[in-house]
């Protein structure tokens, strides 16, 4: 599939701001960082900067984007719609308790209610981007078991990363950057172990469809495309048939462990064993790693998956 | 609503005929003139004069090669939308757009609505959707809604560009929810079948394979090779014979 800049920043960057969202209000939620301008400004400002940036540029890919309201309206069945649904629904309440957080100071059940609503939806909202891509069953490569925890364990990493750099940053005190750092840790190795676990599976399990099977010509024999319906090129073969190289899949597979989840991990670790300003950048250069990382992985989610569209240009299996 | 309606007892598609189809293409380019002007009008296309020639078309034919030596075949293989009764390319619009009708089955997307997010077309394991760049809106086949029920056209023309074309009658057009029509029963006696029963989206098209080999056939007497000419005769008979060649 046509790996498109603005579905990976949007995925990206969706992603990490619902992580970063979610952590800050099950923080405030359960009173482990204390309200204030400094956090609230940058902390859930950069958090709804993200989450903001991301679902702005998936319009951009839209052929009529001033119609995109209307993606609203058939949440009953599809994902896509309900992930619109969530997003604007996911305001609501981020959108009170970064108010309240930064300006005032809310009570417990204020930020107990508001906290967790914040971060159900967050939740919500990641899972059904997951969703958009699990349901596809022309693609193998996204049709299977591995692709929502993915997301959703990709999206909590990146966000507590975030968090924890923000964390160093502006409110070092307390016991808060401590759990965050080790959650984060855990998320990363999380997703180290899930995508590790997606790679295998796709790698090992052939697609139900072939060149046999998409023209039902599979009892002359092996089939294969003589003669392309046209010369040049057209929506399918730009859209759906794009190939990466089996070298360079590999070579960037490589770079995502690394920049996604070994380097994060370890520039993580050192923030937590060493405290003090050095923790604040290695914090930062985690979190930049891996959402840098994360923007690979993509990448990479979209180039290796292939449609069954390609068996009708030449493709012998999907 | 992409919410699929309950199944309707109408279901009109297309069979095609592999075993007769010869690969002229003359479906396609009705389909292309039809549409250019009907239903989901234009069929846009991107520098039609240059290079990169690129547009929208709802029917395209393929050429497969099937099997090795003497058993082998070779298969033009026309395809367009299959009017799927489970189609995942409706349940997954945003917007309502697209929709498959009560009343026949057949799949649409509305231009008027259609946002251009494309993932309906990643969501047709058949590439049966096209996206018309300049309109920004998701193009398909109609099925030729704006034939099959105009009264303005004679009772026989009420069928899709495509069959009214066919040159080979390749191509036939009817309701597969009713057992008893002809295209029914032409599915069941030559053993149409369904493209990717694999993905269940459960097409109503469906495609009649090549027949089997009649016996004997490509053993019609004619040598393998052909025998050197003979050299031209002299005298009287070879002045005879440049005279009746000229
Ligand atoms: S062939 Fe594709 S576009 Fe047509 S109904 Fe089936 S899934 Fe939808
Ligand atoms: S491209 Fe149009 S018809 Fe297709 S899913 Fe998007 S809104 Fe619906």
């Amino acid at each position: 599939m046509h790996p498109a800049a603005s579905v990976i920043f949007f995925t990206v960057s969706s992603g990490a701001g619902y992580g970063l969202l979610a952590t800050l209000a099950l923080l405030a939620a359960f009173g482990l960082i204390a309200p204030g301008l400094g956090l609230g400004l940058a902390g859930f400002g950069l958090a709804l900067a993200l989450v903001t940036a991301g679902l702005l540029s998936s319009t951009f890919h839209l052929g009529h984007p001033e119609r995109a309201w209307r993606a609203l309206t058939q949440w009953r069945s599809s994902w896509l719609s309900r992930e619109g649904v969530a997003a604007v629904v996911t305001y609501v309440p981020a959108g009170l308790l970064a108010l309240l957080f930064t300006f005032f100071t809310p009570g417990p059940g204020a930020r107990l209610v508001l906290g967790l609503a914040t971060a159900a939806m967050a939740v919500l909202t990641v899972y059904s981007t997951g969703m958009i891509y699990r349901v596809l069953k022309p693609v193998h490569q996204w049709h299977n078991a591995w692709v929502v925890p993915g997301y959703l364990v990709l999206g909590a990493a990146t966000g507590l990363l975030a968090a924890h750099a923000l964390l160093r940053a502006f409110a070092p005190e307390g016991s808060a950057p401590a759990i965050v750092g080790i959650a984060a840790l855990a998320a990363v190795a999380a997703g180290f172990l899930l995508k590790r676990g997606y790679w295998a599976f796709i790698d090992a399990t052939p697609a139900a469809s072939t060149a046999e099977t998409a023209t039902g010509l599979g009892a002359f024999g092996r089939v294969r495309l003589l003669e392309a319906p046209h010369t040049g090129t057209n929506f399918l073969m730009q859209e759906m048939g794009y190939r990466v190289a089996r070298k360079h899949a590999a070579r960037l597979r490589l770079i995502a462990q690394l920049a996604a989840f070994l380097l994060p991990a370890a520039f993580t670790l050192a923030a937590l064993l060493l405290g003090g300003v050095a923790a604040s950048l290695l914090a930062i250069v985690a979190a930049a790693l891996g959402i840098l990382g994360v923007a690979v992985e993509r990448w990479l989610f979209f180039a290796e998956a292939k449609h069954t569209v390609s068996l009708y240009y030449g493709a012998e299996r999907a | 609503m992409t919410s699929l309606p309950p199944p309707s007892a109408r279901k009109l598609g297309l069979v095609i005929d592999l075993d007769v189809c010869v690969g002229c293409h003359a479906c396609a380019v009705n389909c292309k003139e039809w549409n250019a002007a009907g239903h989901s009008a234009p069929l846009t296309d991107l520098d039609p004069y240059g290079a990169n020639a690129n547009g929208v078309w709802f029917n395209r034919v393929h050429s497969f090669e099937a099997g090795e030596g003497a058993a082998s075949r070779t298969v033009h293989f026309p395809k367009s939308c299959l009017h799927c009764e489970e189609p995942a390319c409706v349940t997954v619009c945003p917007t309502g757009a697209s929709y498959k009708r009560v009343e026949d089955g057949i799949v649409l997307v509305n231009p008027d609505t259609c946002i251009g997010c494309k993932l309906c077309s990643w969501a047709c394991p058949y590439g049966a959707r096209e996206f018309d760049h300049d309109a920004g809106v998701m193009k398909k086949c109609t099925l030729c809604i704006d034939r099959i029920y105009n009264e303005n056209l004679e009772e026989a023309d009420r069928v899709p560009a495509c069959v009214s074309t066919c040159p080979a009658s390749a191509r036939h057009f009817g309701d597969l929810g009713d057992p008893g029509s002809a295209v029914s029963r032409l599915v069941a006696e030559r053993g149409g079948y369904d493209l990717m029963p694999e993905m269940c989206y459960k097409p109503v098209n469906k495609y009649l394979p090549p027949r089997q080999r009649q016996c004997g056939a490509g053993h019609d007497g004619a040598p393998s090779s052909l025998a050197a000419p003979e050299p031209a005769p002299g005298g009287l008979l070879g002045w005879l014979d440049r005279v009746l060649s000229r």
